[in-house]
């Protein structure tokens, strides 16, 4: 055999697996699960006191690649990939040029053969520039090999042209992510609105901005039987909406949380730290504690970062000045390993869901899973593991992290992609 | 020396009602100085203070430039409009730049709320918040509050009210602030479109009813209305506006009989305020201005040996 983890803790929610086993690895794929598998491994991990899950795929980060390689290029986001525990991620279309030919979408799968060690899968955009106006070529686009539609970043503000790609993405059974925001309510503010943004003089966002898009996609999500996906969603009402329309058996609606949304609130914001700022913004108490439940009760599908690495000079401005966005693929796992996982408001097999399962399941990919056949993409953690948040370590070029300082207590400890070892400790 | 708890003045937020009891009091002895026959003392002789205005400002920045003439300093005016910033330098390098030229005051007024705070972190210099976009005024307050107490004696216990576009002034947020710290009560009034749903956290108290809010008032603020307020649809017209908000000498009348008018300018007369009213003798805008020179003096002499000490966090 290839490779054998040997003993580690296996958790593999898609067979409901939990114990204590060897993973054997041959040609790339997974060969056998057993408590011992016989003979040696031409390479053998010693996975003793760490846990074996199937690999972390983040559906949310901007690789920047093409046209803002200086923020970041395919080959340091994947980098950065790696490093956070992450076998596989999906990356926005918001980049220059937009992802909306399947030209672009070529390159991105041509650079990241090239140069990345974990697997890319390019969102395509919902449409033509992601202006909202008319449908990029999708048809084209799922050929060249995309795995979802978004305009991220641009929400789609015209019902309508929402309802037709809806209807569209059917045809290539792709989902569609919507970043939620009404631009008009959300008035070209910078914070969360509440107390804070009063007592800081910043131009707020009203949560309502993001609550009545969901609310709209809901609707549209059961009236078009299309798969909607709502991206980085950041309020508890707009979370109770997602829960109502699953209820009613709209099984076709999903969405994802980021950890800075189950983190932060809008207090960071008091020292007009950029760091703090992103879209949608960071929200209240009442919020972050809705959003936090939802992971642990099931009502949220998938955790994604919504890395959104920027430079330096972009990012350290007068704070209404500063672009929106933060990193995040560096820091999530160890996170939630230490906010979540370790004080038990999540379990192991819940936290592959968020971040394998779920988002393979989502994106249509045979992934997310350990079963005997799958590809061997595997995420080794270590509970005990003490991190610390540092940005010059980041193998990102962005440095935009509200995280820096902070020390955790679990982590990554290898990343294992298609039976080889492309990072680790 | 007396001096100030920190090294900048960002906010009256983080002023303590030590800190503003001694810029009152200070303020106070400073007056005199204004009225003698030559208006100079050497208080700031060789230290440097740099103006740098990103926003279009006559009232404010003349006051401060005789403030500092006044107490002998050396002044360099930095003007730029904050656009032509954005296309070039950003502010973290004016900042470093003007750092090298190693001053001891800098006075910052900035459209973008936090602006001083970023440069406060940078520079060694002391910094001063000479208006942040719609975050805070802090100087203005502290005239305001120099101006009502040598008018009334006393801050503790009165009722005061302010008056108008809450949500884009940065005037209501400090003066808010400032007076509830010493002890009176702060009322704020405006149409809903224009009070922040969580103003009340700053310690104010919120009614959209004018004569509620003058009512047995002490101090009536009136703050100005921008034009643009109507095309973002927070109000339908100034004629409207004026019928519900502005201050004429019939609403006055719900006022306590020794009521005072302020306005920290500049005045759109019949638009927020009635002409009458405004020159009226309760009216008492033409204190705060002469005030603004003695309480800007008061800031500068106190922040003067505050340079030099570590920034809060080290320049990246």
């Amino acid at each position: 055999m290839q490779l054998i983890l040997r003993q580690g803790r296996v958790v593999d929610p898609s067979r409901k697996f939990d114990q204590v086993a060897d993973v054997g690895i041959d040609e790339g794929r997974i060969a056998e699960i057993a408590p011992r598998i016989p003979g040696k491994g031409r390479r053998e991990i010693d996975a003793r006191n760490l846990a074996v899950l199937p690999g972390f795929l983040d559906m949310h980060v901007h690789l920047r690649e093409p046209g803002r390689e200086d923020a970041e290029t395919i080959a340091t986001g994947t980098a950065a990939a790696a490093r956070g525990g992450f076998t596989a991620v999906a990356c926005m279309p918001n980049t220059q040029p937009v992802n909306d030919s399947g030209a672009v979408t070529s390159f991105i799968l041509q650079r990241a053969r090239e140069v990345s060690k974990i697997a890319v899968y390019p969102i395509g955009a919902i449409t033509r520039g992601s202006r909202g106006e008319t449908l990029a070529e999708i048809g084209e686009m799922a050929r060249a090999g995309i795995v979802a539609l978004s305009d991220d970043g641009h929400p789609v503000s015209d019902g309508q042209v929402m309802r037709r790609a809806l209807e569209y993405s059917r045809l290539f059974n792709l989902p569609v992510i919507d970043h939620c925001e009404d631009l008009a309510l959300a008035a070209g503010g910078v914070m969360h609105e509440g107390y804070w943004s009063t007592m800081l003089g910043l131009r707020g966002i009203n949560p309502a901005a993001e609550e009545v898009q969901v609310a709209r996609d809901a609707i549209l999500a059961r009236q078009t039987g299309a798969r909607v996906h709502i991206a980085h969603l950041s309020t508890r009402k707009a979370l109770e909406t997602v829960v109502r329309a699953k209820a009613e058996g709209v099984t076709n609606l999903t969405c994802e949380v980021t950890p800075h949304h189950l983190l932060l609130t809008d207090e960071r914001v008091a020292s007009y730290d950029t760091n703090a700022k992103m879209n949608p913004p960071l929200r209240g108490r009442d919020d972050v504690d809705a959003l936090v439940e939802g992971i642990s009760s099931g009502a949220v599908d998938v955790i994604a970062t919504d890395h959104a690495p920027h430079t330096i000079g972009d990012k350290m401005l007068e704070f209404d000045r500063a672009p929106f966005g933060i990193v995040g693929l560096e820091t999530a796992v160890s996170l939630v390993c230490d906010r979540f996982v370790r004080p038990g408001v999540i379990g192991l097999g819940r936290l592959a869901e968020l971040f394998a399962l779920n988002p393979a399941r989502i994106l249509n990919l045979e992934k997310g899973t350990l079963a005997p056949g799958a590809w061997a993409d595997i995420t080794v953690l270590d509970l005990e593991r003490q991190v610390e948040v540092r940005a010059a370590d980041f193998a990102s070029r962005g440095r935009n992290t509200p995280f820096e300082g902070w020390t955790l207590r679990g982590g990554p400890a290898m990343t294992v992609v298609r039976g080889k070892v492309v990072w680790s400790v | 020396m007396a001096s100030l708890s920190q090294k900048d003045l960002l906010s009256i937020e983080q002023l303590s009602v030590d800190d503003i009891r001694l810029v009152l009091d200070t303020a106070e002895a400073l007056k005199e100085i204004s009225s003698r026959a030559v208006k100079k003392v050497p208080a700031l002789r060789g230290k440097t203070v740099i103006n740098l205005f990103f926003e279009p400002s006559t009232r404010t920045r003349s006051s401060f430039e005789l403030a500092e003439k006044r107490l002998s300093a050396d002044i360099l005016n930095f003007s730029a409009s904050a656009s032509s910033v954005t296309k070039g330098e950003t502010l973290l390098d004016t900042a470093r730049n003007l750092e090298a030229m190693s001053p001891d005051i800098i006075v910052i007024r900035h459209s973008s709320a936090g602006a001083p705070h970023l440069l406060g972190r940078e520079c060694r210099s002391s910094v001063v918040n000479a208006g942040d976009g719609m975050h805070e005024h802090p100087t203005q307050a502290l005239l305001d509050a120099l101006t009502v107490r040598s008018l009334k004696g006393r801050l503790e216990g009165l009722k005061i009210a302010i008056i108008g576009d809450i949500s884009h002034s940065r005037v209501a947020r400090s003066d808010t602030l400032l007076f509830h710290k010493m002890g009176a009560e702060v009322w704020v009034c405006g149409p809903p479109t224009l009070v922040p749903a969580d103003f009340h956290l700053l310690g104010a108290r919120v009614t959209s009813l004018m004569e509620e809010a003058i009512e047995g008032a002490d101090v009536v603020m009136m703050l100005r209305l921008q034009n643009e307020r109507q095309k973002e649809a927070f109000i339908p017209s100034a004629r409207e506006y004026f019928t519900l908000y502005g201050l004429s000498r019939e609403r006055m009348r719900g006022a306590r009989k020794n009521a005072i008018v302020m306005h920290p300018g500049p005045m759109n007369r019949g638009v927020e305020i009635e002409s009458e009213v405004a020159d009226a003798d309760y009216s008492v805008i033409l204190d705060q201005v002469a005030n603004g020179v003695a309480t800007r003096m008061a800031v500068l002499y106190l922040l003067s040996g505050k340079s030099g000490l570590k920034p809060a966090r080290k320049p990246r």
